[in-house]
This record gives structure tokens, sequence and C-alpha cells, in this order.
């Protein structure tokens, strides 16, 4: 499908997954790739440490929203911008512009914010998305991308809404989960990207992240992304030997012996990954979009262009179905 | 020079804790030390947070099974193995009980609803439950060795500084203020503090602060136990008794994360006993990754060109991760470090898990 409309389906897409699956990566390759093709995209992160900032090459980042990659016209790019989002910044901001600015910062310092957020669970995380659907309701971006906490801190952090519209039943707490349920539950301001990678546990987890945040939270699945996929090669089934006579070179001794062991194992591991993206698109019917695997882990801009372009050619190849967003049944 | 090997630190070592970054193996790891402990006749316990479930299964922790009580797993060794998975709320509510002066007192705090939501939602709650339940088992004259693998915090290391966090909690001047007016002291100090409670609760709500204030009367007396406990625990996960076994992958990121674990355990003078590396890419060659590439330029989209050009992919992977590892090798010297490599198939049975101990303990 056309990677603008692709784009276009909500203006947030929160990317989830398990610690260790490459969600940051994921997330930096989605703006990327919505920036260029034209969308100015603001990337909001939840917990501070990540190498986002390094993917694009800038320094690390905080509260206040930075430039990450800058706007170029006449390639057609638009510009990526990030900010970190921490409860207790929201949590002042909120109160500011509620009339409150006498008590925001003491809640803050008095400690007071720890223990409210104890006694009340998912305060914390009410506050941060409280600030992204303001952020999304400003429309001063194209496109927003959170990336979520990880593994199970996402399904809480989604859940937190409908847990405090229930726990506290009125004033702005209320408000702002309600607001933010809202945001949730609606298709076209909203979607869940799930992040995994093609081998056993992963993929488990993510089938039933994706189940529970159909039931628990309502939020509509985007596709999925499989992230860490071995790219084919030519050659893998062919004997060293062979392959050189028909490209009339020779081999070095030893050197078809550590050819055929390399092609062996990843012979082995495209199909072992197979397996997993199989099981998974018969376990969860969602669209999934493919990343190849990094074999240099020095992840620049360089390696985020080349990520975002396979993941613009993955969108093209998706079918039209995947413009409205799917629900797992 | 290394250290004590893994084999003499699980036949040694009273506890080993587990730690790292989520996805590099470490629930895994810890049950196959558990396991060796067994196959040299000790009496070994894993305490696990959040298995996958099949693994869960294989160590009898299905879903329906009862937790918080260890197991017994069957299987051919001289020692025992048993496995538990931790339940934050019922280690918190034995706590309770345990420390408690009357029945009644452990009721009135169960019961209260801040607490119930303490026990569940407290950043670091789970992280010191571990250490509680580490303890307990340590305590209990059943078992020779406890294994714990420490939960997959946002913050690796939130678990040495659970116990201080949680009598930091029990102790913070705000319930002081709270308790105040309650013990009938200090009322015109309070009328400030009683404004501010005020405008808090018009945020989120009176019934919240009603909650707080019944449960810190219910805890009234109770802090000093809790606190002794706490320091106990921490006493016991420094010493000499306790190696710390830290489990990475050879990605760049985690490194660089155990990297920084590495550090902050030596802060508080704790040594890395050993440094497990799972998910090692293998080695085919000597060849240099560029020259491989090169010559794969050459020889284009030929069969020959796609051979190259793979052996040049996994050259360049492992020359990274081994790049990546030498650094955090150099910081946890003198502890061995072990490289166990990227597996066929997830573990999830006991036949996974004696392979996995074949690689960590050299007999692959």
């Amino acid at each position: 499908m056309d990677p603008a409309q692709f784009f276009a389906a909500s203006r947030l897409v929160i990317v989830a997954g398990k610690g260790g699956v490459g969600k940051t990566t994921v997330t930096a390759t989605l703006a990327l790739a919505a920036a260029k093709r034209g969308l100015s995209t603001l990337v909001v992160q939840v917990e501070g440490k990540s190498g986002l900032a390094s993917m694009y090459g800038q320094p690390a980042f905080s509260y206040d929203q930075v430039t990450l990659a800058e706007a170029d016209e006449t390639a057609g790019q638009a510009a990526v911008k990030a900010r970190t989002l921490t409860p207790d910044d929201a949590l002042v901001e909120y109160l500011e512009q509620s009339g409150m600015s006498r008590i925001s910062r003491r809640l803050v310092t008095s400690g007071a914010l720890d223990m409210v957020s104890t006694a009340v669970p998912g305060i914390r995380d009410i506050l941060v998305l409280g600030k992204v659907k303001q952020l999304e309701r400003d429309r001063a971006n194209d496109l927003i991308v959170l990336d979520a906490p990880a593994a199970g801190h996402a399904i809480s952090f989604l859940q937190s809404a409908s847990g405090l519209a229930d726990a506290v039943r009125l004033g702005p707490i209320n408000n702002q989960a309600r607001d933010v349920l809202e945001l949730l539950g609606d298709p076209a301001r909203c979607q869940v990207m799930l992040v995994t990678l093609p081998e056993e546990t992963p993929v488990n987890e993510l089938v039933e992240t994706a189940y529970q945040l159909e039931d628990r939270v309502g939020v509509s699945l985007g596709p999925v992304v499989v992230n860490g996929c071995y790219p084919d090669l030519p050659g893998l089934h062919v004997d060293p030997n062979e392959a050189a006579a028909a490209s009339g070179s020779s081999l070095r001794p030893g050197e078809a012996e550590e050819l055929t062991a390399a092609a062996e194992f990843r012979r082995e591991r495209m199909a072992l990954q197979r397996e997993q993206i199989d099981r998974l698109a018969e376990a969860l019917p969602l669209p999934q979009i493919t990343l190849p695997y990094l074999f240099d882990s020095e992840l620049g801009p360089p390696q985020l262009h080349h990520l975002a372009d396979a993941f613009l050619a993955e969108v093209k190849a998706l079918g039209p179905a995947a413009a409205s967003t799917m629900k797992a049944p | 020079m290394t250290g004590p090997d893994l084999a003499s630190l699980v036949r040694d070592r009273t506890i080993m804790i587990c730690s790292g970054s989520g996805g590099v193996g470490k629930t895994t790891t810890a049950a196959v030390l558990a396991m060796e402990a067994a196959r040299i006749g000790r009496r070994a316990v894993v305490v696990t947070i959040d298995p996958a479930k099949r693994l869960a299964d294989a160590l009898g922790l299905g879903h329906d099974g009862i937790g918080n009580l260890p197991k017994q797993i069957d299987g051919p060794w001289p020692g025992e193995l048993w496995a538990v998975m931790l339940d934050t709320k019922s280690t918190f509510d034995d706590l309770v009980t345990n420390y408690s002066d009357e029945p009644d007192q452990a009721a009135r705090i169960l019961d209260n609803r801040f607490y119930k939501n303490i026990s569940g939602a407290l950043s670091g709650t789970q992280e010191y439950m571990a250490m509680e339940k580490l303890y307990d088992l340590h305590a209990d004259e059943l078992f020779d060795l406890v294994v714990v693998d420490t939960p997959p915090s946002r913050n690796a290391l939130d678990f040495l500084d659970a116990p201080r966090r949680l009598t930091r909690f029990l102790d913070h001047r705000l319930y002081r203020v709270l308790m105040a007016p309650t013990r009938g002291m200090m009322r015109a100090v309070n009328v400030a503090a009683q404004a501010f409670v005020r405008s808090v609760s018009k945020v989120v709500g009176g019934e919240v602060f009603d909650d707080a204030i019944a449960f810190f009367q219910a805890f009234d007396g109770m802090e000093q136990g809790f606190k002794e406990r706490a320091e106990m625990v921490l006493d016991l996960i420094t010493s000499p008794a306790t190696g710390f076994v830290l489990v990475a992958s050879p990605k760049r990121d985690t490194v660089e994360e155990a990297r920084y674990f590495t550090d902050k355990l030596a802060e508080a003078d704790i040594p890395v006993a050993a440094l497990v590396v799972n998910r090692m890419h293998p080695h085919f060659t000597e060849a240099l990754p560029e020259a491989l590439r090169a010559r794969a330029d050459t020889l284009g989209d030929s069969d020959l060109g796609g051979l190259y050009r793979n052996l040049a992919d996994f050259a360049l992977v492992a020359s990274r991760e081994e790049e990546h590892l030498s650094g955090l090798a150099e910081q946890v010297e003198p502890a061995p470090v072990v490289r166990v490599p990227f597996l066929r198939t997830d573990v999830h049975d006991l036949t996974g898990l004696a392979l996995v101990g074949d690689h960590l303990f050299a007999r692959a």
C-alpha cells in the first residue's frame, strides 16, 4: 500500500514489545520512514536511557524537545523531533495549566507524588499519557511515535487509564483518564505497533500481549514488526567449489569449509526464523513488516536510513487491507 | 589470572544472584545453575520471577500451581532441585504477618486498600520481595544453595536499593506529617501541611489519603522490625557467600548495560563472580570481514559473491561481539567469562536446560 496512506492511519503510534527485541530501533526507524515521506514526526520516550539519539547521531535529550533530523525540503523529507516525558515534569506542567501552580512544585519536591502514585497505581502513567494526548491534540506534528515501556509494563501503562477512570471518580485525574481512554479507543487517533524477534519466546509473548491489549485496553493494533530477520543471499545452497568454478575463480585452502559452515548456519537460522514468522502469522491475523538483521551492531545514521528504506519497502508490499487498523478476533 | 570458575561457584557459594538486562537469558541461566548444583549433590532452589510459560511448565511452575512454595523437580541427579515462582504479594503479606504484634494489626494492614496497592505497585517492591524470599530460603535448612533471578526492572539495580527504598518509604517525613495529628501533637505546625493535603486531595480524591492514613496508623510500631530485616537482607546479599552472576548477550546495548551494572555493583563493593554471555554467534573464519566483503563485491550477485557476503556478515558480527565483550571482560576481572553459543531452539524443558549446562560447564 501507499506509505502516505499507511502513515495517515492514526496520528499516534505506540511502539511496544519485550525488552531486547529492538523496540527503540523500530521507533527510530518508523519515525525516519515517516519523515522521509514528508510527515513531520515527533518521537516521545518515557524511559530515560536509550540509544535513540545516537542512532540519529545526536546527543541525548530530555524533557525539552530537540530535533533529531532536520527537514530537507528538496528531498521531501520532514523533520524528526524528540523529547522524553517524565511523570514529574508532566505533572508540574499539568497543574500549572490547571491553575494549581502553587502546589505543583511542592507536590514533586515533598515526595507527595511518590506517595500518591503508590496509593493510586497508574498515576505516573496517566500523567505521561495525558501529556501525549495533549501533544496529539495540538497537531503540531503529523505523526507521534511513542516508545512505550518494555514488555508487561506496556500493558499496565496503557491500562492505567481505565483503572484510574474507575479509581478516581472526580477531578482532574479522572478527566485525564477519560480523555486518554477516548484517545486509545479511537483507531483514527491511535494504534499500537508491536515489535518482536523471529524467535519462539518473543513470538509467544507478542501474541499474548496482543490479545491482552485488545481485551484490556481496547486499543487498535497496527502491523506487527518482526525485527532482526536474516536477509536472503544467493548461493547459500550452492557448493562453494562449484560456485567458484561457475565464477571462474578459485578458493584458498580451507575456504570452502568456512563458506559452507557459514552458509549452513544462515540457512538453518533462516528456516527457524521462517517457522516463527509463519507461526506468528497463524496466531495473529495482523499484517507483518519484517526488518533486516544488522550484522554491523554500530547503529548510526547510515544504518538507520537503511532500516527506514527497508520499512518503506515493506509498507509498499502490504496489501490494501492494512489501510484500516485491524482487530485480532 | 581468573577467579574461581562457575563450577566452583556452584559448589561453594550458598547464594547466587543472576542479573542483567531483559531478554538475555537470566531465568534460564539461573535454572541451569541450580540444576548443576543438584547434579553435584547439593540441594538447590531456584527463585524465578517471570519465566516464559513453557519453561515454567518444565519447572513444575505451571500457572495452575500455587505460587510461593518451592516445588521439587525430579531428575537424574544425586542432589535436589527445587523451584519457586516469586509471588510478590503473598511474600509481602507474610512479612507483615510476621512483624505485627497481634493478628488484628496484620489483618488491618492486609485489608487496607493502600497496602494492597503498595504490595503490588510500589516500585521496587518486587525486587525487595525477591531478596526477602532469598533470605527466607537461605535460612531454610532444606537448601544448600539459593539461586535467584532478578526482576526485569527498568533499572537492573533496583533490587540492591530495594530494601532501603521500602524503609525510606515507610519513614518518609510526609507520612510523619500525615500521622502527626492522630498522635495528638504538633497540630498547629500541621495547619499548612493539612492545607497542602487538601489541595492534593482535590487532584486525586480524598479516599486516597484516608486509606493512606489508615495504613500508616496500622503500620505504626512495625517500622523498626522492617528496617532491621531490610538491613539483614542487605548484609546477606553483599556477603562473600553470595555470588553475582552477570548475564549478558554480546549485543552492544546489553553489553553497555552490563558495564553500567558492573560499575554500580563496584560502588556497592560487590564483585561480579562470573559473566555469562548467551547467544554468541559462531566464529567461522580468521579472515577479516573487510577483506571478505571486498572479495564479495568483486563477485557481484553470483552464488560465490553471496557465499562470501554471508561469511563476511558472520565475520563482522563475531568481531563486533568480541570487541564489545573485551571491555566488559576486563572490567569484571578476575571473574571468569563463559560464552554460550546461539542455540537452535529456545530452552523450555529439562533437556534444554541440561544442554545449556553442558555449554556453561564446558562439557559441550
